[in-house]
């Protein structure tokens, strides 16, 4: 949870009176708040906590980063099903879950 | 040095790790304050590639196992509710409270969801009018912003069925209650890298000089990890106490200035417990007056909930950093992180889960008697 993913912006949108993007995680992309850094632009890439951009980074940097998420198989702990790793880590889901997993 | 191929520029890691074996003359003791800097330096082996003098104590820095088991229980009995949703990030779900987690409430029928994002969870209140929508809210200063954001939005939008349950916590004065404690061996800290993004460097020049401990802004990355220590041994060796910024490339000295102010606006400081260690006082967030209508305390009755720690469990003590996981009789037999007793053997970020995925097979519990390696 407290990992923060660089992403890029795909494209940014007023929604609800607030300045939401698409950013891109390596592939996975998420709704991201831009509230807290208003002036990112679409190309740019920042830092982001669950769902929210809070600090720029270089492209670079950027890049590095996922690319070692990506390796050692962060990017899953923080994008995958959360129910199938509460589960795989030893609990056991509903019956009725059981054949709803993909 | 065995690992040190796994590094993304093995040579780099060898140039920083050279430069650290050459400056150390004497013993020292180096917190990493960040749970996500636990998991690396175990992961990647940063303390057995480190000199001997150099040891790294692992903090209080997982904000999942500092969660007190009466917010956990309080947490779980609102979610056993019928009526509320209760939203939750995903790894929450396994951490033990007084005898259940809340996969299990959600196993016995309760509407436990997980959001990637408590903006998610404000979309479920938007779409069920009629239902009680709770978050739970907990976290280091990297949290909280998007967590204040999201109940200033749910205020702006009039949006009325969705409450926090908050437990937020404050690094700086668990810095200060770790170097108070009679029992501190901590002679420099890595601080930890996203908290600063958002918070800045500003809080930490007090203590450094206070306490007379050089304190510097560490990434998560391997190389990271290994900057941060080679600046804080030279630092030590020199005799100075000063903060220093390993992680520029995310940390502003003033951080984030509209996720401060934002904070400011919605939360107020307060004493908070953090689990296993017990009450720091000024080192939490509460919602302030303004916003008490979306906090789930007051919105649901939780009071004298009777809550029952393992006795076996030793937790509060390595995220003290008095004990090394291992050395725990529990380690590996008793708790696993199938059977947890403490959330540091289930949060991604705990110190026990780092031990247990990537280094058990190297280590024993702590010895009753010698016992040979498994």
């Amino acid at each position: 949870m407290c990992l923060a993913v660089p992403g890029r912006v795909l494209d940014i949108e007023e929604r609800d009176g607030t300045r939401m993007a698409n950013v891109d995680f390596g592939g996975v992309v998420k709704e991201v708040c831009l509230e807290y850094l208003p002036d990112l632009q679409v190309g740019e890439y920042a830092i982001v906590h669950v769902g929210f951009a809070l600090q720029r980074l270089d492209e670079e940097s950027a890049k590095q980063t996922l690319e070692l998420f990506a390796t050692l198989g962060m990017l899953q702990e923080e994008f995958g099903d959360p129910w199938e790793m509460a589960a795989e880590a030893g609990g056991t889901l509903p019956p009725e879950e059981e054949g709803a997993r993909r | 040095m065995k690992y040190i191929d796994e590094f993304q520029d093995p040579d780099l890691a060898r140039r920083l790790l050279d430069d650290i074996h050459s400056t150390v003359t004497r013993p020292w003791a180096l917190m990493e304050v960040c749970g996500g800097q636990t998991h690396t330096i175990i992961r990647h082996g940063i303390d057995q590639l480190l000199p001997e003098q150099v040891e790294l104590i692992h903090g209080p820095g997982c904000p999942v196992c500092v969660t007190p088991l009466e917010v956990i229980d309080k947490a779980l009995e609102i979610a056993s509710r019928p009526g509320v949703i209760f939203c939750s990030f995903g790894d929450m779900l396994r951490v033990p409270g007084t005898g259940r987690d809340l996969f299990q409430v959600r196993g016995a029928g309760g509407d436990v969801r997980v959001v990637y994002s408590p903006l998610d969870a404000l979309r479920i209140a938007q779409q069920n009018p009629d239902r009680e929508v709770v978050f739970f809210g907990i976290g280091f200063e990297t949290t909280a912003p998007p967590n204040a954001m999201t109940v200033y939005q749910a205020r702006r939008l009039g949006i009325r069925n969705f409450s926090l349950l908050v437990s937020h916590v404050r690094v700086p004065p668990a810095i200060e209650a770790i170097m108070q404690s009679p029992n501190c061996r901590v002679q420099g800290f890595l601080a930890a890298g996203h908290v600063c993004s958002v918070m800045g460097v500003e809080e930490y020049p007090e203590l450094a000089e206070r306490f007379r401990v050089p304190i510097v802004v560490t990434g998560f990355e391997p190389l990271d990890i290994l900057e941060g220590v080679r600046r804080t041994v030279a630092q030590l060796e020199r005799g100075e106490h000063t903060v220093d910024n390993a992680y520029p490339r995310a940390v502003r000295p003033e951080g984030n200035a509209a996720a401060r102010a934002m904070l400011e606006d919605v939360f107020e400081v307060t004493d908070r417990a953090w689990r296993g260690i017990g009450v720091i006082p000024d080192s939490g967030w509460r919602l302030s007056a303004k916003y008490r209508d979306h906090d789930a305390e007051h919105r649901f009755s939780v009071e004298g909930i009777q809550t029952r720690e393992p006795a076996e469990c030793r937790s509060g003590e390595v995220l003290q950093g008095l004990l090394k996981p291992h050395e725990c009789e529990a380690f590996g037999t008793l708790c696993t992180p199938r059977t947890p007793l403490g959330a540091t053997m289930v949060s991604s970020e705990g110190a026990c889960a780092a031990y247990y995925l990537y280094r058990r097979l190297e280590l024993t519990p702590a010895p009753r008697e010698a016992s040979p390696v498994v």
